[in-house]
């Protein structure tokens, strides 16, 4: 028996910013629900089950926080379940939803997630004063930071990447509106002077700290059918892992990325990722990851990803853009920001991205990662429905 | 065998909670000795108050004000409260039904002793002195035989005042604390007895033959236990490193002026590098493949620092497998 095709109907964001005080953690994955299940133009009684992630619970003290949410999703009465993958969250959120569908045991799937960083501190999470460990010396960036320093030895790539990819997603997210960063006065130069804090990572090739949520309603064939939207279709979609630290890891492109990649491509018949792909939201919280995923991701041989970035390809008018949607570089709820790559490649299929959109977008990847690179998600998202 | 080590670990951070405008009202409401709750649209009182409505899902804002005296639905007896509960003598966790209310509060009943608390006993509000607009504000219950109140169930659906409460509590602070005792296991624990002797001991997977340092007691990629101990080290090789500029909160570099080299250092023999500073040479002078050896500060577990040896640096090709 074959799978039943994905479909997804509704998409539903919160307008990102570094704090949203006026809401609770209820109050603002509310808002980005009730927008998916608007635009799916659906009501609670409509869904059949919730799935829902968001980053470790350390990040904002609350200890099972889908408890406490059930009643704000419409979950009560239904099944709801939740997903940990660090990072890369809101996409395996995505997927385990998107499977569920899939395997004909639900119809209609509310798939949502979230993260209020303004009610913690995540460097704080991730650095506990673990008895007999030598302390941490460096800060988010400086866990990054060598292994941006080794794909520049390893690819020869000039020392500007960075700052270009950095210019064009803060720029991309100036299309946006529901992207955190809006600097209207951006400029390549003041990117590249901007202070330099964990060398070679600059202040402005970081992401921000953000709250946000963001929620999909997903939907077999007959959902699709009664969409009042164009529907995004999945043609792949696949998860992978490895441990954060092992003799033999490449850090600059994981094993598990690779393989990820290799999966969903296997499944969307996808040949040549760089030919077939029309665009791609890809986790990127240091400017350097866009040409470190873009190999990856195979979309450039070993060594040549920065080219593609240096060449304008991966801008929002070029050959192959990345991250239109102004990326999490614009963009950081973490447990939301696996979600926004995935929601966001939908939206562009559906062509329903707005003043981002690329034009004739049909084939567009969505990708998270996380935990050190250990967790990778990816999905393949079309405008038309997979062969069957 | 060493001994297996111990030792508390304490997690504890000031979480801040942004309330929205039901427990907002709700707490506000306590700073001032009033119990709000919700009514749904089939006409429950919820106490205390949610935002959006258990059965249906759709969002609640009707706030009704209820009794500061209610029924105790059920009840266990705490013979041990500990740090941060609302009483410190032995009291009763319990659910309580305000009067005007559909459903339960958990609190706590102030009594002598277990036999002086049944389900159904009649108890009242005993406000804290100081109020800041938490739940706390309410300092636990007593048992109360007055009156019940003449319209226990409803003040007429409306109450008007909170509305004008001036200076509405918006956000909480939550500190939470966990408190564990912490232990790092076998092979963590020799490889920081050697660490004493500044020996760096670690442990060599029987199946992939690397050799992990720190070890786990556990190959991570063929997942058998590692017993073979290796000596490795005391020099090493720089295999990538970033220059810190900033001093960040949460991490131990407080005390470390900036700029200062963080470094990826492969210890001879080691198929995993770990993390260091450099110092001993100017931060713009560190570079991959520099040689390195450990320098340490009397009574310190771990090196204070990796210098360099002199030696010519590692070839890229030596070192490259181990980024």
């Amino acid at each position: 028996m074959t799978k039943e095709p994905v479909a997804v109907v509704g998409i539903g964001q919160t307008r990102h910013v570094a704090a949203r005080r006026d809401v609770s953690i209820a109050g603002l994955v509310r808002e980005a629900a009730r927008r998916a299940l608007d635009d799916a133009e659906l009501t609670w009684a409509d869904v059949d089950a919730v799935v829902i992630g968001k980053a470790p619970d350390f990040f904002e003290g609350v200890m099972m926080p889908e408890l406490y949410l059930a009643d704000a999703l419409g979950a009560v009465g239904k099944p709801m379940l939740r997903v940990h993958t660090a990072g890369s969250v809101g996409g395996s959120t995505a997927l385990v939803a998107a499977g569920l569908v899939a395997a004909r045991v639900h119809g209609t799937v509310l798939t949502l997630a979230f993260e209020k960083q303004s009610e913690s501190n995540a460097m704080w999470g991730l650095s506990l004063p673990i008895p007999f460990q030598q302390p941490l010396l460096a800060g988010a960036g400086g866990f990054f930071a060598p292994h941006v320093r080794a794909y520049m030895r390893r690819s020869g790539a000039p020392d500007t990447v960075g700052s270009l990819v950095a210019y064009k997603d803060r720029r991309n997210a100036l299309k946006n509106p529901y992207a955190h960063l809006h600097e209207h006065d951006i400029t390549l130069e003041k990117v590249q002077a901007s202070p330099m804090l964990w060398d070679p990572i600059r202040y402005s090739e970081t992401c921000p700290s953000s709250d946000g949520a963001c929620a999909m309603i997903l939907t077999d064939r007959a959902g699709a059918a009664r969409a009042p939207r164009p529907p995004a279709w999945m043609h792949g979609g696949a998860m992978r892992s490895e441990p954060t630290l092992f003799a033999g890891k490449d850090a600059v492109s994981p094993q598990a990325g690779k393989d990820c990649a290799a999966d969903v491509y296997r499944q969307a018949g996808i040949a040549d990722p760089r030919r077939d792909i029309d665009a791609v939201e890809m986790y990127v919280p240091f400017s350097w990851y866009e040409p470190m995923w873009l190999e990856n991701l195979g979309f450039a041989a070993e060594g040549e990803g920065w080219k593609l970035t240096e060449s304008g390809v991966t801008e929002l008018d070029g050959d192959l853009p990345v991250n239109m949607s102004g990326g999490v570089l614009s963009t950081n709820p973490i447990g939301a920001s696996g979600m926004i790559r995935f929601a966001e490649a939908a939206l562009q299929v559906r062509g329903l991205a707005g003043e981002h959109q690329v034009d004739g977008a049909r084939r567009v990847l969505g990708h998270a990662y996380g935990g050190g690179s250990q967790f990778f998600s990816m999905w393949l998202v079309g405008s038309r429905p997979p062969d069957s | 065998m060493p001994e297996v080590l111990k030792a508390p670990l304490t997690v504890e951070f000031p979480f801040t909670r942004s309330l929205g405008p039901v427990q907002s009202a709700f707490l506000t409401g306590l700073r001032e000795r009033v119990v709000l709750g919700v009514r749904t649209r089939d006409g429950r009182t919820l106490v205390p108050p949610v935002e959006y409505d258990p059965v249906t899902a759709e969002e609640i804002r009707d706030l009704v004000q209820v009794a500061a005296t209610g029924t105790v639905t059920t009840w266990a007896w705490n013979h041990a409260p500990r740090r941060g509960q609302p009483l410190g003598a032995p009291f009763a966790w319990a659910l309580i039904r305000l009067d005007g209310a559909d459903t339960a509060l958990l609190h706590a009943v102030d009594a002598p002793g277990p036999d002086a608390v049944h389900t159904g006993m009649r108890v009242r509000v005993r406000w804290a002195e100081e109020r800041t607009g938490a739940i706390t504000d309410i300092a636990c219950f007593e048992p109360y035989d007055g009156d019940d109140p003449a319209e226990p169930a409803g003040h007429s659906g409306e109450f008007s005042n909170f509305e004008n409460f001036e200076d509405p509590v918006t956000g909480i602070v939550a500190p939470a604390r966990l408190d564990y005792t912490y232990s790092p296991g076998r092979a963590q624990s020799a490889y920081i007895s050697a660490l004493s002797e500044h020996r760096n001991v670690g442990e060599r997977c029987p199946t992939c033959r690397k050799v992990y340092v720190p070890p786990r007691g556990a190959c991570p990629t063929c997942g058998v236990a590692t017993l073979e101990q290796v000596e490795v080290g005391p020099r090493g090789t720089v295999t990538t490193f970033c220059i810190v500029n900033i001093k960040a909160a949460h991490t131990a570099n407080l005390d470390i002026d900036v700029p200062y080299v963080y470094a990826h250092i492969a210890l001879d023999g080691a198929d995993l590098a770990l993390h260091g500073r450099i110092g001993g040479i100017p931060y713009d002078q560190v570079r991959m493949g520099l040689r390195v050896e450990p320098v340490w500060t009397e009574g310190a577990r771990f090196p204070d620092h990796y210098r360099p040896t002199g030696e010519a640096d590692a070839d890229y090709d030596t070192y490259r497998e181990l980024l």
